[in-house]
Parts: C-alpha cells; structure tokens; sequence
C-alpha cells in the first residue's frame, strides 16, 4: 500500500494508506481529526472543505495519496493555545450557527475567501463565494455577517 | 470505491508507460468528476494514474496569437490569471463560474474536455474560438475532439498536454446554469474572429456542437434580432428532470441572443 507523508496543521504524519482511501477519511479516521465532516460524500455541501497548500478543497473528492508531501489545515489547526481564530469567533459572536455540522467547512471556506478578497467583503462577494458550502438551518444571513466581521477582525 | 492501483507519476512519459502497463487504466487530472464517478462505482480502473505531479502540464503562455493552457492548470488559475483576463477575458469568466471555489481549486481543463460533460462550460469554448488540443501523440481542432456524450477523440493511452485558444476579437460565454451543480442546462460561447463568428453550444444536446445557423446569420448581421430568424429543432435536444427538450431548445435561441449582445 502506498505510504504518504503529510504535514497536517503543523505536525508531520506520515502513515500506509489503501489508494482508495479519501482525505477525508484519513484525517478523521486514522487521525482522529473529526472536525472535518461528511455531510453529502459528493462534493456539494462543503462540510469536508479543508486547506491543502493554502487552497480550500473538498476532502470528500480528493484522495489520501494525493495530499501526499502537502501542507493540510484543517478546523482543528486554527485556535491558538485555546484562544479561538477570528473567524471562529466571528461565527460564534454573530450566531453564524445553529446545529453547527456545516461550520467547519464554512470557516475554512471564509479563511479561503479572505485569502483571495481580501478582509473588506461585501454581502454579495461573500454569497457568491459560499455557493460551495450548504447549510439546513440558518439561512446563511447569519453565516454572511460573521464571515464579514471575522475578516474584518482579521485585518485589524 | 473499489481499491486500484495507485501511481504517482512526474512525466507524461512516465504516465503513458504506467497505463500501457496496466489492465484497465485511468488517467486521473483534479479528479473532480472521476472521484465521484468511482465512488458511484460508474468507474472502477485497475489502475489511477495520477498526473497531479506533472509540473509540465500546468501553466498559461501567451504566445501572441494565442494562449496556450497547460491541461494541468485549474479552473482557479484560468479565472485568476491577468494572461487570460486580458486576453480572452470570456475564458476566464468562463472558468471562475464553473462548480464552486473548492471545485475550481482541483477542477482542470484537461480533465474537464478529457470527460466531456454533455452539460460542461469549456466544450463551448474550446469549438467557438477554434482550439487545438494538443496531446503527447498529435494536435487535435476542437471541431473533431468532441465526439460524442463523454467521448472525445483520444485514444485509450493518449493524454492531453495542453490547449492553444487562438485570440478572437472579441467572445462572450452565457449560461443558464443549474442553479445548485453550476452545470449549463444551456451554455453559448460566442466567438467574433477575423474569419467570422463561431458559436458553440454545450447542455443542449449529448455533445457540444457549432451552431452553424447561427454563424451564418450572424455573419450578415451580427445582431441578436438577426437570431429570430433560426430555428432550433428539439430533436436532438437533452431531455431530464432540469429542463425538457422543447425548454432547453428555447433556451438555445436565447442564450445565442445574449451572448451575441454580451459581445457588444
């Protein structure tokens, strides 16, 4: 079986995998990084979306054996010494949330957002941008305004 | 999904050795269609060969006349790239509406005409401002790389290593797309060039085609009033739960219209 080597928010791992195995079945079941969710398995509700070299990416619909020798992010690579990220805070002052299973995805999503706009963002940049990632409860108002604030914070 | 054979490869020499050496081969790009497809067990190669560490296939050149797109670039890179925005800025918006950020992250044009997608974006792009694909064995005019839904021209070991975009005066692309996948139901890219206007059409039918009619009006008269005057038949039109044959050949005459307007 193939073996990768993956740096997976700043440790390196480095483990046997089946071809077949999915980025986000290794993060979440070798790793124990379940942070990172399953929502649809068909790369439509951005649940699973993580950051491989800097760049947002649906870990349901890319394999173990291609992040191999690659930087991973994911949720649980974003607090610092128990401090929350900007954007998690964000999400969480703003009430971005309600049953919470789409929001780690939604927060790598708004970091890759940022990443490319910027941290002054309008809501229709914002709408556009999230078309990636599906959330049941909260009718994206609230998700909009704490992607808006948490850039905000980021930039300051 | 079944399990394969995974390789990693660095060359498209390497790459075309290790599918003459396999059973049953699949060349894999972003994997962004192929994935799912395997996962559906639509698919199952003995073999993926994938071509995510060929550096030689990933990059945009402007080589004056035309831009020349590594079959490795993704969408991303193409929505993004000054090269493409200043030259052929109806590629690039072409490319930034496909899927979504994530998708368009993997998601590359190699693999997106290598899969020919009734309901793709880039078909229309690649017959509308005459491309050429070029693969390791040939050089392939995108009029005869579409051969037919989810086939193309190339041979089993045949890979494409990048696409020439002559530059047109002046294209449009529009869309009606799925509002949930980003798919075209009926997508039309315009191409004005010095030897006429090109229109292609993908969604429609089970392979993009030219819209022959179309350029010929439009060649007398390049006005969206002038479209009025084809008629687009329902026979060959796709038929599913989006849209009916007789909707989307509607569809047809009306995103020509905007393209056309869209062309300015």
């Amino acid at each position: 079986m193939p073996i990768v080597n993956i740096n997976v928010n700043g440790k390196l791992v480095s483990a046997e995998v089946e071809g077949r195995t999915l980025l986000v079945q290794f993060l979440r079941e070798n790793l124990r990084l379940t942070g990172t969710h399953v929502g649809c398995d068909t790369s439509q509700c951005g649940a699973c979306v993580v950051h491989v070299d800097g760049k947002s990416v649906k870990a349901c619909t890319m394999l173990a054996v291609m992040a191999d020798a690659c930087e991973v992010t994911t949720i649980e690579g974003l607090a610092n010494n128990g401090s929350m990220h900007p954007m998690q805070q964000a999400f969480m002052d703003n009430h971005g949330l309600q049953c919470g299973f789409c929001t780690p995805g939604m927060v790598m999503t708004a970091l890759d957002i940022v990443n490319r706009n910027g941290n002054d963002l309008d809501d229709s940049t914002v709408r556009k941008e999230l078309e990636g990632n599906i959330c049941r409860c909260t009718g994206y108002h609230n998700i909009v305004k704490s992607v808006k604030a948490g850039a905000k914070t980021m930039g300051e | 999904m079944y399990d394969f054979l995974y390789h990693k490869v660095n060359s498209v020499d390497d790459a075309v050795a290790a599918m003459g050496n396999a059973d049953d081969g699949k060349f894999v790009a972003g994997g962004q269609t192929m994935l799912p497809t395997m996962k559906h067990r639509l698919a199952s190669p003995s073999d993926v060969i994938d071509l995510g560490g060929v550096s030689d296939l990933v990059g945009i050149a402007n080589e004056g006349d035309a831009l020349v797109i590594g079959a490795m670039t993704t969408h991303a890179a193409v929505a993004a790239s000054a090269e493409v925005q200043s030259a052929i800025p109806a590629l690039a918006k072409l490319a930034g509406n496909i899927g979504d950020p994530a998708v368009r992250n993997r998601g590359t044009l190699g693999g997106s005409i290598a899969n020919n997608d009734p309901a793709a974006d880039y078909p229309a792009a690649v017959i509308a401002l005459g491309a050429t694909v070029k693969t390791n064995k040939r050089e392939i005019t995108g009029d005869d790389f579409f051969t037919g839904m989810f086939e193309t021209a190339l041979e089993e070991d045949e890979l494409i290593t990048a696409v020439s975009f002559p530059i047109p005066m002046t294209a449009a692309y529009i869309k009606f797309e799925n509002p949930a996948s980003r798919y075209a139901i009926v997508g039309v890219f315009i191409a004005k060039t010095v030897d006429g206007n090109r229109v292609a059409i993908t969604g429609a039918t089970p392979c993009a085609y030219r819209g022959m009619k179309f350029e010929k009006v439009l060649n007398e008269d390049f006005s969206s009033n002038a479209c009025d005057a084809v008629e687009v038949s329902v026979d060959r039109m796709n038929s599913d739960i989006h849209a009916s044959a007789e909707y989307r050949a509607h569809l047809v005459k009306v995103m020509v219209k905007r393209a056309v307007d869209a062309c300015g």
